[in-house]
């Protein structure tokens, strides 16, 4: 089988799955009365919303049409990209979703790099000089990464380096730059080509908005590095150790190959294999650990929003980031497999 | 006197994990954190005395008057006030029982789910097996904590309590990794000699299950068990941290914490209200990560020998 039709294969499978979720979703929100549930359709500020009028609601979107009709209905909004409205934010749910998604864009566009790169690095290390003191040390942090909860971390690192050594501050920028960033903007000094800060900050000539930006950045950066480098670790360690005993590496040993040659060129290509498919664990743990980090440092993004809005039982908000955190999910592992199979003929050929 | 002698390698086995454990400092520190948490939620009438009916309500010092300012450690409130003045060791120490309710609750409920499900789909096979797989991709298509979230706001709106919401909303997220888990292990066991021989012998699918299959997979499902205790208990406090979870004054490690968070604000003027709830939590997961590895040590045959 080629690669072609192994990708192919795949995204038909993705139908099953996408369906699936959506399902899954509508079945949850048969548990919201009819009432709340009309907010789901709207596909525009109600500015009133009086019994008569979620009556005439409930009968135009078919509310009061059997569950298939129902359903029916809801996919065809959902295709059309209708999320419905979000009482709490006055606003359309996907506008909401898509003035927030720079927001978070931008913590993973850092997160993840350093993520990846230190992971493998320290797994690689550890598997290199194992038993000695670094192999100790990593472990060590592996373990405080996976039992130390991101909520704790980040009250911690907040208490320490926003409260007390006022190093940095919550949110994206400091209150007077944002101020002053959106007076400019009023005047057209100021244009926004990304939404992500830094790089609008460094487009526009700011060097001192952009290391406001980059400062506020630091701390949820962080949280989300040390929570999810731990499995990168682990698995690179023993994915390298393996990789270590095999033959092929006593051979090019015996060839007389430097120890570095050896390490680097024929043990971590091999080791590396495996870490792949971890990516698609990565995306799903940042999305988890988004919501806690963008909540504790109260950074204006998807995870934040969503958080604020089960809190206050935003239905149509909160259903939304469920469904798109799954989709973002389950596309990641498929670049994953489709990256694995492209790396390693063995699995679309086996 | 002396043992009978089939009890032999029973002992045997007794002795070599005995030896296994002692001989790593890591799983006896695993062991005697999670042994400690015990004792706290056993002994947590006596540590600390309810005064109301329902002890895991936190209670509230009137001698410091109601503000909601913090008052520090001193001898009559070791871990000093929160909000309100309610105690935090109070707090803590029925934040251990409450834990454990819930690990244990969750835990029970979703082994039970796993292994009915898991052998089912896995001894079958066919249409079932396809059916319940499904079921579980759908249900591993989103990260656990947001599902989890989406599942508590659902269920608070029309009506449950939150608690309720909170452990129903952990089981759902939880079941298909223990129905995949226990698939596997019977895939695993079924083409065995011996499923055969008590096959030929007029044993019936459910005595075949019960006592040839679940037998063989109750090592993995222990190993997957007490890792997953901590878990639990994590996405419980992340939920709680969220608001989703334990109401105000529960003695909920999580619920402590996110009371703390108007808090932080002040730096480290206040650093106990959140500090020792988050200690707890810290330990309590270490605790039973390093006691999972210690058992995997000592139970999975992969690295058993090594």
């Amino acid at each position: 089988m080629g690669l072609r039709e192994y990708i192919i294969r795949r995204l038909i499978l993705l139908i099953p799955v996408a369906l699936g979720v959506v399902i899954l979703i509508f079945s949850l929100l048969q548990l919201v009365p009819p009432e709340r549930r009309v907010l789901l359709y709207l596909s525009g500020n109600p500015r009133e919303l009086n019994p008569e009028i979620i009556k005439a609601y409930i009968h135009m979107y078919g509310l009061d049409q059997p569950v298939w009709t129902q359903f029916a209905i809801w996919l065809d909004q959902l295709i059309h990209g209708n999320l419905g409205y979000s009482e709490y934010f006055q606003e359309l749910v996907l506008q909401g979703l898509l003035k927030r998604a720079p927001a978070t864009l931008e913590i993973v566009l850092y997160a993840a790099p350093i993520i990846i790169l230190v992971g493998i690095w320290a797994g690689v290390n550890a598997a290199v000089r194992r038993d000695k003191p670094f192999d100790h040390a990593s472990r060590v942090l592996s373990v405080l990464g996976t039992s130390l909860p991101s909520f704790f971390f980040g009250i911690l690192l907040s208490a320490i380096f926003i409260a007390t050594l006022k190093w940095t501050g919550p949110g994206r920028l400091t209150f007077r730059i944002e101020s002053e960033i959106s007076s400019l903007a009023r005047t057209g000094q100021w244009y926004t080509y990304t939404n992500l800060m830094t790089l609008d900050c460094l487009l526009n000539g700011r060097f001192d908005f952009f290391l406001d930006a980059l400062k506020h950045l630091v701390l949820p950066v962080t949280v989300l590095v040390l929570i999810n480098t731990a499995t990168l670790v682990r698995v690179a360690r023993s994915s390298m150790l393996e990789s270590l005993s095999k033959t092929y590496i006593i051979a090019a040993k015996a060839k007389g190959l430097s120890q570095k040659e050896v390490v680097y060129k024929h043990a971590r290509r091999n080791a590396l294999i495996p870490v792949v498919t971890l990516a698609g664990l990565i995306v799903g743990g940042m999305m988890t650990g988004l919501v806690i980090t963008e909540t504790v440092f109260l950074f204006p993004g998807l995870g934040n929003w969503a958080a604020t809005a089960a809190q206050h039982f935003d239905i149509p908000v909160v259903a939304a980031y469920a469904m798109f955190s799954a989709i973002v999910f389950v596309l990641a592992n498929l670049i994953v497999d489709i990256l694995y199979a492209y790396i390693d003929p063995r699995i679309r050929l086996g | 006197m002396k043992l009978p002698e089939r009890l032999e390698p029973t002992i045997k086995e007794i002795k070599f994990i005995l030896k296994r454990f002692k001989d790593s400092p890591l799983s006896i520190a695993g062991i005697l954190i999670v042994l400690a948490f015990v004792v706290i939620a056993v002994f947590a009438p006596l540590l600390a005395p309810p005064q109301v009916y329902n002890p895991y309500l936190i209670p509230s010092d009137p001698e410091l008057g109601y503000k909601i300012e913090p008052s520090p450690p001193s001898p009559k409130h070791p871990f000093g006030t929160t909000r309100l003045q309610l105690d935090v060791y109070y707090g803590c120490i029925w934040g251990t029982r409450w834990a454990f309710q819930i690990a244990l609750e969750v835990i029970i409920i979703v082994v039970i789910i796993g292994v009915a499900l898991g052998v089912i789909s896995g001894y079958y096979g066919g249409i079932i097996d396809e059916i319940i797989m499904r079921f579980t991709d759908i249900i591993l298509a989103f990260p656990g904590l947001i599902l989890s979230m989406c599942l508590v706001a659902v269920l608070t709106r029309s009506g449950w309590l939150t608690i309720d919401a909170v452990l129903l909303s952990i089981i759902i997220i939880g079941w298909p990794g223990y129905t995949r888990l226990i698939r596997g292990e019977v895939l695993r066991v079924k083409t065995e000699d011996y499923i055969e021989a008590a096959r030929a012998s007029g044993a019936s699918d459910l005595r075949i299950m019960f006592r040839h299959i679940l037998p063989n997979t109750i090592y993995s499902l222990i190993i997957v068990a007490s890792l997953d205790f901590g878990g639990i208990v994590l996405t419980a406090a992340a939920l709680s941290f969220l608001g989703l979870g334990a109401p105000a004054g529960f003695a909920d490690w999580g619920r402590l914490i996110y009371d703390s968070m108007q808090f932080v604000a002040g730096g480290l003027k206040w650093w106990w209200v959140y500090t020792y709830p988050g200690v707890f939590i810290v330990l309590f997961v270490l605790g039973w990560s390093l006691l999972g590895d210690a058992l995997r040590d000592v139970l999975d045959p992969l690295y058993r020998r090594k």
